[in-house]
């Protein structure tokens, strides 16, 4: 604050500090605004060139035919690649929603004391595990598991990667919704008890209700967890092109392709830069999901801020 | 560079530069060489094993080997950030171009002989496969689905499907397999299991009895089947060893290559040399490939 500076003019070793932290504060909050930029101009100019040289909408989202080493047709048709990334990402939400908004309510609601914590400190354990952990286990205990139950060929397919990406996206969603059944102010709970209600009853007639932009973000943020994870999917997936018909189709995902190709690739090649355009539209539409599932936060904010008291705890992760 | 202040580098370091010492008193060149190797993964074992005995042999000079793939190698000798690339499939001809006009120039050496085994679960019947029949499963077009097309029944795989299994599409592998099985200007059929290593087809192979997959020989091992591979329908049937991939028999036998920038010279040279020699030899062979020509490793 300059007048505090005129007004004591006293630039002791304190006051220095105090400076020095507020510009290092904010080069750190800055430099996200320098990597985002930074990376979407890295991989745009990567990718423009085959953007402006080669690229076809229609091929690239109407044919599922991905063969850019064709020795003498090579194509570029995503379809099969964006249908494989959608359809594990889809069944990791029906795997991971009901799960996380369970344990959500349960941590959030139900719970009390030492079982509370200890279930918070497990689930962000969970977080914790490597995704190639996670693929090993799609890879030799899920496939042969898979063979053996629903007697199909191959068990690495979409319901093989769907689970096991839905088990990764559990912990983040249920951490991000338990912050949203939080920031429900405590009014509304007392509120709804001393007309009589149940607990079950605060919880679903009150609390999901009201928490439910903050609920939506959890899952738009579990989405896009889904859509970038790589290497889980890679090894659970079967990393094969199809357009899937049922789960038990083994499918490849965008960010696989990538992870499997890019390190083979000329540098400069129509190849090499296909695959960057797959990275824009990656990055495009995680950008869009999270930008939506920032929209509901705020939201969600806004509103308790006109009914109700102001939060205790912001549900902005 | 490599940080060398940390602990369990100074180890070598210090070693390495006892060695170079030595070499220097011996009335060496005096200055230790590190020699860049990098790419197929076919190769990655045994270039490995190479650069061991090697450094056993002259400390003066450490080969550094990387895997990656064919691919991978390929473009570094192209970028100039490798002494030698490995290769399992012959440089292209747009590759050699963009080689030179970086003012690199690849010299090729045949190092040794792969057999492209196909593979197939320990469960399965299939004893021998033609290529037209593998071409007829793998190509674009082709016709074959089931098991029941190739007259076998595959217990524990109750769908009838083959489940195909190839390789991600840069590997050495499977452009070689592309141009020995289906021809130029045939595509593979989409829709394969696309592993991203030699030893991951045949793990998976080994796991499920409905697939079929090819790798090289040296990834055999006892929990899977290999069945003989013949050309044209009346061909002999040839079982993959590195006896017939050596004299030729085996019809998917592709040579494996190195390539160095420039005629090789100095340190790299020498190593080229010792790679050629009986001895080198003799490693690829313990390794389960085949020598360029014969020699006697016993």
């Amino acid at each position: 604050m300059p007048e505090v500076a005129h007004a004591a003019d006293r630039r002791d070793a304190a006051w220095w500090i105090d400076r020095a932290v507020q510009i290092l504060v904010l080069a750190g909050g800055l430099s996200a605004i320098v990597f985002i930029a930074g990376i979407f101009v890295f991989i745009t100019r990567e990718g423009a060139g085959f953007v402006f040289d080669r690229f076809d909408f229609r091929e690239f989202f109407g044919s599922p035919r991905w063969t850019p080493t064709s020795s003498h047709n090579p194509t570029y048709g995503a379809l099969a690649l964006i249908a494989g990334t959608a359809s594990v990402t889809g069944l990791a939400m029906v795997v991971s929603v009901p799960f996380s908004l369970g344990a959500a309510i349960y941590i959030g609601e139900f719970a009390t004391g030492r079982v509370r914590e200890t279930l918070k400190v497990l689930v962000e354990l969970l977080a914790a595990i490597p995704s190639v952990v996670w693929g090993f286990i799609g890879l030799s205990i899920m496939n042969p598991l898979i063979i053996q139950v629903f007697d199909v060929p191959v068990g690495l397919n979409v319901l093989n990667s769907g689970v096991i990406l839905g088990l990764m996206a559990a912990p983040i969603m249920t951490t991000i919704a338990e912050d949203a059944l939080k920031a429900v102010p405590d009014t509304y709970r007392e509120a709804a008890e001393a007309m009589g209600a149940t607990r079950w009853q605060v919880t679903l007639k009150v609390v999901l209700p009201a928490a439910r932009n903050g609920l939506v973000a959890a899952t738009l943020l579990g989405v896009g967890r889904g859509f970038g994870e790589t290497m889980a999917v890679l090894m659970a997936s079967g990393h094969s092109i199809n357009l899937p018909t049922s789960p038990f189709d083994s499918v490849r995902a965008l960010t696989a392709t990538i992870a499997a190709e890019l390190g083979e690739t000329a540098a400069g090649s129509d190849h090499y830069g296909a695959l960057f355009v797959l990275g824009i539209f990656l990055f495009l539409v995680t950008f869009a999901i999270n930008f939506a599932a920032d929209v509901f936060v705020r939201g969600g904010q806004r509103k308790h801020r006109r009914r109700g008291r102001r939060p205790a705890a912001s549900a902005n992760p | 560079m490599k940080d060398l202040t940390t602990k369990p580098a100074l180890v070598p370091c210090t070693l390495a530069l006892a060695a170079a010492l030595i070499a220097a008193c011996g009335g060496g060149s005096g200055s230790r060489s590190v020699i860049q190797n990098k790419g197929s993964d076919t190769l990655v074992n045994v270039a490995q094993a190479w650069a061991e005995e090697y450094a056993a042999l002259r400390p003066g000079t450490a080969v550094a080997v990387t895997g990656g793939g064919s691919g991978t190698g390929i473009a570094a000798m192209i970028n100039g950030t490798v002494d030698i690339a490995n290769s399992s499939r012959k440089m292209k001809d747009s590759e050699l171009e963009l080689a030179r006009g970086n003012g690199n120039e690849p010299i090729e050496f045949v190092v040794g002989y792969d057999a492209l085994a196909i593979f197939v679960h320990p469960d399965n019947p299939l004893d021998e496969i033609s290529l037209e029949q593998l071409a007829a499963l793998y190509g674009e077009g082709g016709e074959i689905d089931t098991w029941s097309q190739y007259g076998v029944e595959v217990p524990g795989c109750g769908s009838d499907e083959i489940v195909r299994v190839s390789r991600q599409n840069n590997s050495g592998t499977y452009v070689y397999f592309r141009e020995a099985v289906l021809g130029d200007r045939r595509d593979f059929r989409l829709g394969s299991r696309d592993m991203h290593g030699s030893k991951d087809v045949v793990d998976l192979v080994e796991n499920t009895p409905c697939a079929i997959g090819y790798s090289g020989l040296a990834y055999a091992n006892d929990h899977v089947k290999m069945p003989c591979v013949r050309q044209g329908e009346d061909g002999d049937c040839v079982s993959p060893t590195v006896e017939t991939a050596i004299d030729g028999s085996y019809p998917i036998a592709r040579p494996l290559f190195m390539y160095t920038a420039g005629e090789p010279e100095g340190a790299i040279g020498e190593y080229i040399d010792w790679v050629l020699s009986d001895e080198g030899q003799c490693i690829i062979y313990d390794k389960g490939y085949a020598p360029r020509d014969d020699v006697d490793c016993s």
